[in-house]
């Protein structure tokens, strides 16, 4: 851990893991889709069961991104972990794009099954509350004119919205909802027949490697980004000096 | 493979996720090689950061 603090060590690390992620990824869809493609029609919805291996994977990734995200919010404001910040940033955007991949597909899912697009319910709502709160520490990170105010002010925002994690994992057990309860990680088993399940765990482990490249590129991106950002204000001081 | 009568909703969910993860892949490859480019030109104009002086010396 103490080496990956140092950020030039943390980039070579990058440099040597991103191809075999790309790899892992690129296998991991082919496999993935072609078993997802191949899967029997559920009994009751048909081929639209097709949207599940899309939805609940950018369901767990959105939800995962802001865990993270939130482990990164104690490193920025506790530990002062100089990477911290730099994953809280960079998780946050992927996080967005997966909750809103979330978000419409299972719109989309919900039209030919509930017979709606959306619903107020409590697990669609809080998931649009996730997704707003995305957006909050998007906008926090990428237009604070002081980018260590702006970090802390994104770090306090996420702790604050990991009380929402919890919300949308439970909201199916603690409220009335037209969304099913969870079928997959719940007390007693998955109750999704094995022809569906792994295809849809299969899908999950790519979106999952897909997310840890991105997460890993983005954070490299970071990293050069603030390289910049300290040349450039050293080559102002040189001017002015 | 047939989609039955919904297929326009499982091609919309496929394509939109596409879009989304094709959407961040460029950003994110993009914005590597700006950065990029961006260190290279300062570095070309004479500039180092701090801890590159320390270590050259």
């Amino acid at each position: 851990m103490i080496d990956l603090a140092n950020p030039t060590r943390f980039l070579s690390i990058v440099n040597r893991v991103l191809p075999w992620l790309v790899a892992a990824t690129v296998l991991l869809f082919a496999f993935g889709l072609a078993r997802a493609m191949n899967a029997p029609d559920d009994y009751q919805q048909g081929a639209t069961v097709k949207i599940m291996f899309l939805h609940v994977p950018s369901a767990w990734l959105g939800m995962m991104g802001w865990g993270l995200m939130s482990v990164a919010a104690l490193g920025t404001l506790v530990w002062r972990h100089p990477l911290a910040d730099v994953a809280g940033k960079a998780a946050a955007p992927i996080g967005a794009a997966f909750t809103f991949v979330c978000l419409i597909t299972g719109s989309l899912w919900g039209r030919p099954t509930w017979g709606t697009y959306w619903v107020w319910d409590a697990r669609l709502t809080s998931v649009l509350v996730l997704f707003l709160l995305y957006l909050g520490v998007l906008a926090l990170y990428w237009t604070a004119e002081d980018p260590g105010r702006g970090s802390r002010a994104a770090a306090i925002l996420t702790l604050v919205g990991a009380v929402n994690l919890p919300i949308i994992k439970f909201s199916v057990d603690w409220w009335n909802t037209l969304h099913q309860p969870a079928s997959i990680l719940r007390m007693g088993g998955s109750t999704i027949d094995p022809s569906i399940l792994w295809p849809l765990l299969i899908m999950a482990a790519a979106f999952t490697a897909l997310f840890a490249t991105l997460f890993l590129a983005t954070m490299r991106n970071e990293i050069l980004r603030r390289r910049v950002r300290a040349m450039r204000l050293i080559q102002a001081q040189e001017v002015r000096a | 493979m047939n989609l039955g009568p919904h297929a326009d909703f499982i091609v919309a969910a496929y394509a939109v996720t596409v879009f989304v993860v094709a959407g961040l892949v460029a950003w994110v490859v993009l914005d590597y090689s700006a950065q990029r480019r961006i260190l290279g030109d300062l570095e070309q104009s004479g500039v180092t950061r701090r801890s590159q002086r320390k270590a050259d010396q």
